[in-house]
């Protein structure tokens, strides 16, 4: 039964002088699955925020079941059975799932957690999900937490469901699961609007997919009669080589060894457990693991902003050839050391770079102390600055622009850029292509390319295992704070890496990097 | 059908934040404020009292500029309120809410009260002054710097801490003048009233014009120092974001407490000024609310020093207008400061409209 669902059109939305989305014309189905693809910034999250009811368009009708309404709240949509499932979770930690579901409504009579109970059970069983309605929200896993969102929107009775990158934190095989039940409630009827930005996620999942690019509508195809290469063209505007370059390490030497390393919370939960790897000189190590697993503990306790309770953290330097500890040392101190560290931190604007800053005092972050003078030397940034915004080709009105007023993939040239130019020995990046267009991201693949070519050590924590596997020479996989592997990059597949994100019994695999 | 029905209506306007505005439109929209709050008072005026805007407005203006006298008054204000709002800013931009610039003041003045107090005799004008000056700077970087170490260590809440600290300063100086006075009065008089020993000498013949100097000469430095020395970026990078300072290896304790110590520094000097240059004495209200008027002042000033002092002369200017209002048409003290309340009201709610533009939905659904 193909009834048209929603339709939106001529939708325009404005912040300021950004135009977020500009005449946007879709139709939604009951019974399909629609992608909605585009990078990031292209607006995607804008226009589904405006069915949703927490944008107001400044132009344009949206259409449900053929007649026109205006959603001003998250309330009218609900009253128009529209349901998102949101990117950040808005769950009550200390509340059950069945409490957390049935929160804020009002329904008559006295309020009966049983009922819920039950009306949360058929819910589940009906489309597949598998939970626990008297679990408490804390003590549920991402997925757990997503199909509670999902199920809150169901319990309300939605009839169109958005969701916003609902992958974006799932291993493999949860993603697997999650498709089986959208696939589920499309064939009871449902409209369902995924917003994403994997290609083979669009094409195993979505009847059809809408493209977006800066705000406007490109066009919509149906799944079956697209590839992965026209939606990137449609995505970027352009054909564009999506493949990386993966050069053989030359003369690789043990730069950072981590021996037994243990970090304890403040609430006593163990972050980092046991955690052992050697990096290496010329190749590029890639962490993986569901995010928050201990990859930022572990990175930040090498740049020494992260106490340790045990273990060591051995650099070797390759111009003394000495060997020194970096646990418990302070960034100053280790620097001191003539341990040429650079990080690029997963939080650019909160941590790698200051965003009221412009992009010339954001370069002298790093180098600011340099000379006894109790003034400071603005020409070096200066120079360095332009040279950055040349070379990597950086957006920007000029250097003294603020950081925080350029887009994503802007704001991480600079801090890169900045990191690269302290021609580093070992070079930590968390998530660097986190939010950014595909041709930003493969200009960061192809810088640490570089520097592992130039003998760096490099470590690259990312998410996008595919990226991964194309990029990285070996690939430590964590979960929970423990090792549960190291593959080899060039053999391992997205399953088997996968499997061991989610593995929880890690005995056998302590000293993990004999490979 | 009633939700329906409602759920139709269109919104009337909606807010949104500007991404960047140019800087003139910026000036007209404070421009405006400032005409538009001229009205309203102006209505104020005419409702309230029955007599001409005009004339009321001239008699403000008269209360800064009427007389010699009354410039240099008007100065002397405008650089002690300046010296406080430069003293709160380096930590204000450090992002610590320093709401005890009041009593970093008094322990100042108070010192500066005690060694007048004290050493009467045997030593040369000169150097009792250098002694008062230096002992009043000490008093105030201890009134900041404890809650500063309270905060890098322990992370307490320095606006509590802080503004506790008034209160223990405003009983310690309370305490004082009844042990020094000898006949139980509340009131401390003229310290030295016949040797004039401890008063900052007139220069060129103007009482004020030493603390003019010294706050003018300040302003510039406190520009330069926030703006090109190694110090002031690390207070920018700390007030930004403590992670950031963290990660390129900033003490941020250190820095914390550094800061905390210049902010009470300045607030010592401003009680030295006041009680040696201005009135030779010391009483609870020696800092009259200007360690909170500062605050104002610092903030509109986007902790610009530069600009602090058009803000400061701003408030100034409108406190003595209204004062001299007041006198000339025999008004209720009330009145003034509603006019004054009203001019403030509208200046600072003018930075609403310039950081965030109203959309008017204009009805373009019809037919």
């Amino acid at each position: 039964m193909e009834s048209v669902a929603i339709e939106l059109k001529n939708i325009t939305k404005r912040f300021g002088t950004i135009v977020a989305n500009s005449n946007v014309n879709l139709t939604v189905n009951h019974g399909e699955i629609l992608s909605l693809l585009g990078e990031n910034g292209s607006g995607k999250t804008t226009l589904m925020n405006m069915i949703a009811g927490i944008y107001y368009p400044d132009e344009g009708q949206i259409f449900i079941d053929g007649s026109e309404v205006v959603i001003r709240s998250p309330k009218d949509a609900f009253n128009y059975k529209i349901g998102m499932i949101h990117q950040h979770f808005k769950l009550v930690d200390v509340f059950t799932a069945a409490q957390n579901i049935v929160l804020g409504l009002k329904e008559d009579g006295k309020f009966n957690i049983k009922n819920a109970n039950k009306k949360v059970e058929e819910i589940s069983t009906k489309y597949g999900f598998d939970i626990d309605p008297n679990k408490k929200i804390y003590e549920m896993s991402v997925s757990e937490k997503q199909t509670v969102e999902i199920i809150k929107v169901l319990y309300r009775g939605a009839d169109i469901l958005i969701l916003d990158e609902p992958t974006a934190v799932l291993t493999p095989q949860e993603t697997q699961k999650l498709f089986a039940v959208l696939r589920r409630m499309r064939d009871d009827g449902k409209a369902i609007i995924i917003i994403t930005h994997k290609l083979h996620e669009v094409l195993s999942l979505s009847d059809r997919v809408a493209v977006l690019r800066k705000g406007e509508h490109i066009g919509t195809v149906i799944t079956a009669e697209t590839n992965e290469s026209d939606l990137t063209e449609m995505m970027v505007g352009k054909k564009i080589n999506l493949n990386i370059d993966r050069s053989e390490p030359v003369n690789p030497q043990d730069r950072l060894v981590v021996r037994d390393v243990d970090c304890i919370s403040r609430d006593g939960v163990k972050l980092l457990d046991n955690v052992s790897f050697t990096a290496r000189s010329g190749e590029i190590l890639g962490i993986a693991g569901i995010a928050g697993s201990g990859q930022r503990e572990l990175l930040e306790a090498i740049a020494g902003l992260q106490h340790l309770n045990s273990g060591e953290i051995i650099y070797n330097n390759p111009k003394s050839g000495n060997s020194e500890n970096l646990r418990d040392k302070t960034p100053m101190q280790i620097r001191d050391l003539g341990v040429r560290l650079s990080f690029v931190p997963e939080d650019r604007l909160g941590m790698g770079l200051v965003g009221n800053m412009d992009i010339v005092d954001n370069m002298m972050l790093r180098s600011y102390r340099k000379g006894n003078s109790m003034f400071l030397q603005r020409k070096e940034p200066k120079n360095l600055a332009d040279d950055i915004i040349k070379q990597l080709e950086v957006v920007t009105p000029s250097a003294n622009t603020p950081v925080r007023r350029l887009s994503g993939g802007n704001v991480q040239k600079v801090l890169v850029g900045r990191e690269i130019s302290a021609s580093p020995t070992v070079l930590m990046a968390a998530y660097p292509v986190r939010g950014l267009d595909i041709n930003s991201s493969y200009m960061i693949y192809n810088l640490l390319n570089q520097q592992k070519e130039k003998g760096v050590s490099v470590i690259f924590v990312g998410e996008d295992l595919d990226v991964l596997i194309e990029l990285c020479d070996r690939i430590m996989v964590i979960g929970s704070g423990r090792v549960t592997g190291i593959v080899d990059g060039r053999t391992a597949t997205k399953e088997e890496i996968g499997l061991l994100m989610t593995k929880t019994d890690s005995t056998d695999m302590h000293g993990g990097d004999q490979q | 059908m009633k939700s329906h029905e409602k759920g139709t209506r269109e919104p009337l306007f909606n807010i949104v934040k500007r991404s960047d505005i140019v800087w003139w439109k910026a000036w007209l929209i404070r421009t405006l404020a400032i005409v538009f709050a001229l009205v309203v008072c102006a209505l104020v005026i005419v409702v309230l009292t029955g007599y001409n805007p005009l004339q009321v407005y001239t008699a403000m203006f008269k209360g800064s500029f009427g007389s010699k006298r009354k410039t240099m008054v008007l100065l002397q204000n405008l650089a002690m309120l300046l010296c406080i709002s430069l003293a709160v800013t380096p930590a204000f931009k450090m992002r610590f809410w320093n709401l005890g610039a009041e009593g970093q003041v008094l322990v100042g003045g108070l010192a500066s009260a005690a060694c007048m107090f004290y050493v009467k005799d045997g030593m040369s004008n000169a150097m009792l002054l250098v002694i008062m000056f230096v002992a009043s700077i000490v008093a105030g970087i201890i009134w900041a710097v404890i809650p500063a170490v309270f905060k890098a260590k322990w992370g307490t809440n320095e606006s509590l801490f802080t503004l506790m600290m008034n209160y223990v300063a405003i009983q310690l100086v309370s305490f004082f003048i009844m042990f020094w006075v000898p006949n139980g009065s509340s009131v401390m008089g003229i310290i030295n009233q016949s040797t004039e020993s401890g008063w900052i000498p007139n220069l060129f013949g103007q009482k004020y014009l030493f603390n003019i100097i010294v706050v003018a000469v300040l302003t510039a430095v406190m520009f330069i120092y926030l703006k090109y020395s190694k110090h002031g970026y690390e207070i920018s990078v700390v007030g930004e974001s403590e992670n950031t300072a963290r990660y390129i290896g900033i003490n941020v304790k250190k820095v914390i407490i550094r800061t905390m110590m210049i902010s009470g520094a300045i607030c010592g000097l401003a009680g030295f000024l006041l009680v040696a240059g201005t009135n030779h004495t010391v009483s609870k209200n020696l800092a009259g609310g200007m360690g909170f008027t500062a605050i104002m002042v610092s903030w509109l000033a986007k902790f610009n020093p530069i600009l602090m002092v058009i803000t400061s002369f701003l408030i100034v200017f409108l406190q003595k207008g209204a004062g001299e209002i007041a006198m000339t048409f025999r008004l209720n003290e009330s009145v003034s400061d509603i006019l004054t309340g009203i001019i403030i009201f509208f200046i600072i709610g003018c930075e609403f409209f310039i950081n965030y533009k109203i959309n008017i939905h204009s009805k373009h659904k019809e037919g």
